[in-house]
C-alpha cells in the first residue's frame, strides 16, 4: 500500500476518533458520562450474537446504499438521490408481490430472484432520470436527485394508503413467505445457535456486490472510464471517452444498487411495503462512501459500524446522540479532507530590507 | 514637479522562479509624460518585470525608483498609493455591478451612506477628461470588452495613477476599439501621465510608443529605442532573436504523400469569435511541418478542431483522403468524433499537459493506457488485463525515461518533463500516422527539451506526419521541414527555409511578400 492510501485510512479513522471525543464532550455537557456511554453503546450493538446479528442487519442496507454512491462519487456524479432509488427498489420489489405479478406459491428461487431484479430496475429508473437530464441538458444531478426523492416517498405513499392498503392502515399486506430473504434464525433447527438471529441474505448480496463493483472500478474498461472522468473529464474526453453515456450508466447502476439495498430491506426485514423503512439509508450512503474514500471494499467495516451506531441509538436516552455523531463523523472527515489536500506550514513574514 | 525625473527607474532587477530565470539583471526607464512600449514574446519576462514594479512580485536584486525615490511595495495597494496603476489582461470587474460601484469598490470612501449619483457625476466628468466616455450606471455585463477596459482605466485613474501599466491591451479589443484607446493613451500622455504599453504586436507599438524596450528571454535586448529610429525588422529581429540552441541531426529524406489535409477550415473560440479563417495546408508522412505564431492566433483551436474536440464552422479536415470533421465528414454523434480521430491513428500532444494530457491522480499505468485500454492485449473482453498493463507501462516507464518510483505513483508527482515523457511514450508507442504537437518543449528544462525533440526526429525518421506548433522560432526552424505562420486565425504564409526575421515579421500580421507557393500538396491529391 503506497503512502497516501495510507495517510488516507489515518485520517478517515482520525476523524472518527475526533468525532467520538466531540461527541463525548457533548455527553459530558448534557451530564452524561462520555466513557459509561460509549461502553453501553458498544455492548448494545456488538457485545452479544444476536445483537451484532442485529447490527449486521442495519448494516446491510447501508453497504447497498453506500456502494451506491461510492460508484457515482468516483465520477464525481453526486447522486444524493440513493434514498429514493431505495424506495423505488422496494416499490418495485412489491409489485412483483403485490400486483401480483407472481403467486404467493412460487418458488423462492424464482420468486426472490425476481423482486432483486425489479428492485434494481425500478431503482435504475430513478437513477436514470437524472443521469438522462445531466447528460442531454446539463441539469444538476444534485437538485434532481435530490427532489426524485420526495417524487419517490410520495409515489410510496400512494400506494400504501390507496392500492395496496391492508384494511385501512398505512402498510401492505405481509408478504408470503416464498417473498422473505432467508434469515440465520430459519437454520436454528440444525444450529440451535441461530437462534432468533435476524441477519438475512441481503448482507450476502451486499458483500458480492461490493465484490463485484470493487472489480468493475479497479478491473474492467468501464471502471477505468469512470476512473479517467472522475479524475478529469478533459483528459477524459481528449482520449475519445463518451462522458454523457457514461453519465446515464454510472447513475443507473448507482440506482440500481440503491434499489437492490431497498428490496432486501423489505424482503429480509420488513416483509411488506410501508411507510417507514428506511432511517436516512440512502443518505447515510453518502457518508459511508465518504468514509470509506470511495474503497467499495472498505464500504463492508464502515457500514457495520454505522449499523452499530443506528442499533445503539435505540439503547441510550437521548436517542439523538448517535445521529449527533454521525453528522459529527461527516463534519471531521470533511474537514480532515483538507489535511490530505494542502500542507499546512508555518511561516513567518519575509523581512525585507 | 522636474521634468528631468524620471517617473520609473528599476535597476538591475532579478527575478527567478523554480528553474527559470524571469528577470535577469533587467534596467527599465520610464520618462514622465511618455508612452513606452515594453516588447517581447511570450514569457520573456515583461509581466514578471511590471509584477515586481507593482509588487505582486518581490524581485531578488535591483532597485525600484520611483519619480527619484527608491520604493518597495509589497503589494499592489502599495503601489497604488504611489501612483501606479495595472490594467491586467484579464479584467477585475464584478459584472453585476455598475460602472460606479465598480470604481468605488475597494475604497474607505464613501464611508458609510453609498451617495453614488454624487460619484456618477464625478466618474462621468473624469472619463470624458480623457476620452473614456461610459455611462456611470451602466451594468458591467452590459458593456463591451472595449468599454470594461475604460472602466479598468477610470478605476486606476481615480485612485490617482500617474503611472500605468496596460497588460497587451489591445489584445481583446475590436481595430476602432484600439483607434479609441490609443487617442486616450494619447490625451493622458498629454496630460502628464506616464504610460507603460505592454505588447508583442510591431504594428501597434510603432504606432503608438515613443520609445520602447525589447525583452528576450529574460533580458534587455535593446533599451530606449526611439521609435523614429527603427523599423519592424529590426525589431522582430530583437524580439525572436536568432541563435539556435542544438544541432540536431537531422536526415535528409523525401516526404511521402499527404496524410493531413486542412481545406479552408473555419473555427470559433470558446469567446464565439471568429478563431480560424479559411485555414488550408498539408502534411505529409515523414514530414514535420511547423505552425509559428504568436501564442492565441489560433493554433489551439486548430489542433482541436484537427483531434475532434472542437467542432468547425466551414472546411474540413482530411486524414488519408478521408474527411474526419466537417462538411465532408460521415455524420457521427459528436461523442464519437474524438474516438473516430483516434481510431485513424492521429496522436495528439496536448498543450495543456496536466489539465487535458493526463489525469493526474491516477497511477502512471492508468495514464499510460489512456489510449490503448480498448485494444488487445491491454483490453480482455470486459477487463483489462492489469498484469499486462503494469508490464507495459513499466517498459515505457523504462524506454521513455520517466523518472517514478514505480508505475504506480499517480502522474501528479511527476515533474512538467517526465509528465511530457509520459505523455510523448503514450502517443508515440500507439505507432501513430500523424501526429499533433502542441508546444512540446515549452516550460521544459534544457536536457528535457532536446529528449523531446529527438523523439520527434525519430518518429518523422519512422515516416509519421508531424504537425508541430510552437512559439519558439529556434526549435521550428531546426525541426522543420516546411514552417506555416499563422496570424489571427489566417496564414500567412509558408517557407521552407525560414529566416528568423520574415517569420517575426509574419508573426506579427505582414503577409508573405512574394507567395510562391512551396509544395504544391494540394493539387496533386485532390
Amino acid at each position: 500500500m503506497d503512502q497516501s492510501k495510507w495517510l488516507g485510512l489515518a485520517v478517515s479513522t482520525g476523524a472518527v476518533v475526533v468525532a467520538l471525543i466531540l461527541g463525548g464532550v457533548i455527553l459530558f455537557l448534557v451530564g452524561g458520562n462520555p466513557v459509561r456511554t460509549y461502553i453501553f453503546m458498544a455492548k448494545a450493538s456488538f457485545g452479544s450474537l444476536g445483537v451484532l446479528s442485529d447490527t449486521l442487519t442495519k448494516a446491510t442496507p447501508l453497504i447497498l446504499t453506500g456502494l451506491a454512491c461510492a460508484i457515482a462519487f468516483r465520477m464525481r456524479l453526486w447522486n444524493i438521490g440513493a434514498e429514493g432509488q431505495f424506495f423505488l427498489g422496494a416499490f418495485g420489489a412489491s409489485a412483483v408481490v403485490l400486483t401480483p405479478l407472481l403467486g404467493a406459491d412460487t418458488s423462492p428461487w424464482i420468486m426472490l430472484p425476481a423482486m432483486m431484479l425489479a428492485g434494481a430496475l425500478a431503482g435504475a429508473l430513478w437513477g436514470f432520470i437524472p443521469g438522462y437530464l445531466k447528460a442531454r441538458f446539463d441539469v444538476n444531478e444534485i437538485i434532481s436527485s435530490l427532489m426524485m426523492n420526495y417524487i419517490a416517498i410520495a409515489w410510496n405513499n400512494f400506494f400504501i394508503f390507496a392500492v395496496w392498503s391492508e384494511g385501512g392502515f398505512q402498510m401492505s399486506p405481509q408478504f408470503p413467505r416464498s417473498a422473505w430473504l432467508p434469515r440465520l434464525t430459519n437454520y436454528s433447527q440444525s444450529a440451535p445457535i441461530l437462534q432468533g438471529l435476524t441477519t438475512h441474505m441481503g448482507l450476502i448480496i451486499g458483500l458480492v456486490a461490493a465484490v463485484i463493483i470493487w472489480w468493475i472500478v479497479f478491473r474492467s474498461r468501464w471502471g477505468y472510464e469512470i476512473r479517467l472522468i472522475g479524475d478529469n473529464p478533459r483528459a477524459a474526453r481528449y482520449a475519445g471517452i463518451n462522458i454523457a453515456r457514461n453519465t446515464i450508466l454510472v447513475m443507473m447502476l448507482s440506482g440500481a444498487l440503491a434499489g437492490l439495498a431497498g428490496m432486501s430491506e423489505i424482503s429480509g426485514v420488513v416483509h411488506r411495503l410501508q411507510g417507514s423503512i428506511s432511517p436516512g439509508y440512502g443518505f447515510t450512503g453518502i457518508i459511508i462512501a465518504w468514509l470509506a474514500k470511495l474503497n467499495p471494499l472498505i464500504i463492508i467495516p464502515v457500514s457495520i459500524l454505522f449499523g452499530a451506531l443506528i442499533l445503539a441509538g435505540r439503547e441510550i436516552q437521548p436517542s439523538g446522540i448517535p445521529t449527533l455523531l454521525q453528522g459529527i463523523i461527516l463534519v471531521s472527515l470533511i474537514a480532515s479532507d483538507f489535511l490530505l489536500r494542502y500542507k499546512i506550514r508555518f511561516t513567518k513574514r519575509t523581512q525585507e530590507a | 514637479m522636474e521634468s528631468s525625473v524620471n517617473a520609473v527607474e528599476m535597476k538591475s532587477i532579478t527575478k527567478r522562479f523554480p528553474g527559470v530565470l524571469a528577470n535577469d539583471a533587467i534596467d527599465f526607464t520610464l520618462r514622465k509624460g511618455e508612452i513606452h512600449a515594453l516588447l517581447g514574446e511570450n514569457g520573456a519576462g515583461k509581466s514578471t518585470l511590471m509584477n515586481c514594479l507593482t509588487g505582486l512580485y518581490n524581485a531578488e536584486h535591483g532597485a525600484i525608483l520611483i519619480n527619484g525615490d527608491v520604493m518597495l511595495f509589497r503589494s499592489p495597494r502599495d503601489a497604488i498609493a504611489h501612483g501606479i496603476g495595472m490594467v491586467h489582461q484579464h479584467f477585475m470587474l464584478v459584472p453585476s455591478q455598475s460602472v460606479t460601484e465598480n470604481v468605488l469598490l475597494g475604497l474607505d470612501e464613501p464611508r458609510f451612506r453609498l451617495n453614488l449619483s454624487h460619484y456618477d457625476v464625478k466618474i462621468a466628468a473624469m472619463g470624458k477628461q480623457y476620452g473614456l466616455e461610459i455611462d456611470p450606471q451602466a451594468k458591467i455585463w452590459q458593456l463591451s470588452v472595449g468599454e470594461q477596459q475604460r472602466v479598468e482605466i477610470i478605476k486606476i485613474l481615480y485612485r490617482g495613477a500617474t503611472i500605468l501599466i496596460l497588460d497587451e491591451p489591445t489584445a481583446v479589443l475590436a481595430p476602432q476599439e484600439i483607434e479609441e484607446l490609443f487617442k486616450t493613451l494619447r490625451v493622458m500622455a498629454a496630460e502628464g501621465k506616464s504610460i507603460i504599453f505592454i505588447s508583442h504586436k510591431l504594428d501597434e507599438v510603432m504606432t503608438i510608443a515613443d520609445r520602447i524596450t525589447v525583452l528576450r528571454k529574460g533580458k534587455v535586448t535593446a533599451s530606449d529605442v526611439l521609435v523614429s529610429g527603427t523599423n519592424k525588422a529590426e525589431l522582430a529581429r530583437l524580439m525572436v532573436g536568432r541563435d539556435v540552441l542544438f544541432e540536431l541531426e537531422k536526415e535528409q529524406q523525401t516526404p511521402g504523400e499527404i496524410v493531413l489535409a486542412i481545406e479552408n477550415l473555419s473555427a470559433q473560440n470558446d469567446k464565439g469569435l471568429a478563431a480560424l479563417r479559411g485555414i488550408s495546408l498539408h502534411v505529409r508522412a515523414g514530414e514535420i511541418v511547423g505552425l509559428a505564431g504568436v501564442a492565441g492566433n489560433g493554433q489551439s483551436e486548430l489542433a482541436e478542431v484537427i483531434t475532434g474536440l472542437r467542432r468547425p464552422t466551414a472546411g474540413n479536415v482530411v486524414v488519408h483522403g478521408q474527411s474526419m470533421v466537417g462538411e465532408r465528414a460521415a455524420k457521427v454523434a459528436p461523442a464519437r468524433v474524438v474516438r473516430r480521430i483516434i481510431d485513424a491513428g492521429v496522436a495528439h500532444i496536448p498543450e495543456d499537459r496536466t489539465h487535458v494530457g493526463t489525469a493526474p491522480n491516477l497511477s502512471i499505468t492508468d495514464n499510460l493506457i489512456m489510449k490503448a485500454y480498448r485494444e488487445a492485449p491491454i483490453a480482455q473482453g470486459w477487463a483489462i488485463n492489469h498484469q499486462k498493463a503494469t508490464e507495459t507501462a513499466e517498459s515505457l516507464r523504462v524506454s521513455y525515461e520517466i523518472l517514478a518510483p514505480t508505475v504506480e505513483t499517480p502522474a501528479r508527482m511527476l515533474s512538467g518533463g517526465n509528465l511530457q515523457r509520459l505523455i510523448l511514450a503514450r502517443e508515440i508507442s500507439s505507432e501513430p500516422k500523424l501526429m499533433i504537437a502542441m508546444q512540446p518543449t515549452r516550460g521544459l528544462d534544457v536536457g528535457a527539451i532536446e529528449s523531446v525533440q529527438r523523439m520527434l526526429l525519430a518518429q518523422r525518421k519512422a515516416g509519421a506526419a508531424i504537425l508541430l506548433v510552437s512559439e519558439e522560432l529556434n526549435e521550428l526552424i531546426a525541426l522543420s521541414d516546411r514552417i506555416y505562420v499563422i496570424y489571427e486565425g489566417e496564414i500567412m504564409g509558408e517557407m521552407k527555409e525560414a529566416k528568423t526575421e520574415e517569420l517575426g515579421l509574419m508573426m506579427t500580421g505582414s503577409r508573405q511578400v512574394d507567395s510562391e507557393k512551396i509544395d504544391q500538396g494540394q493539387r496533386d491529391n485532390n
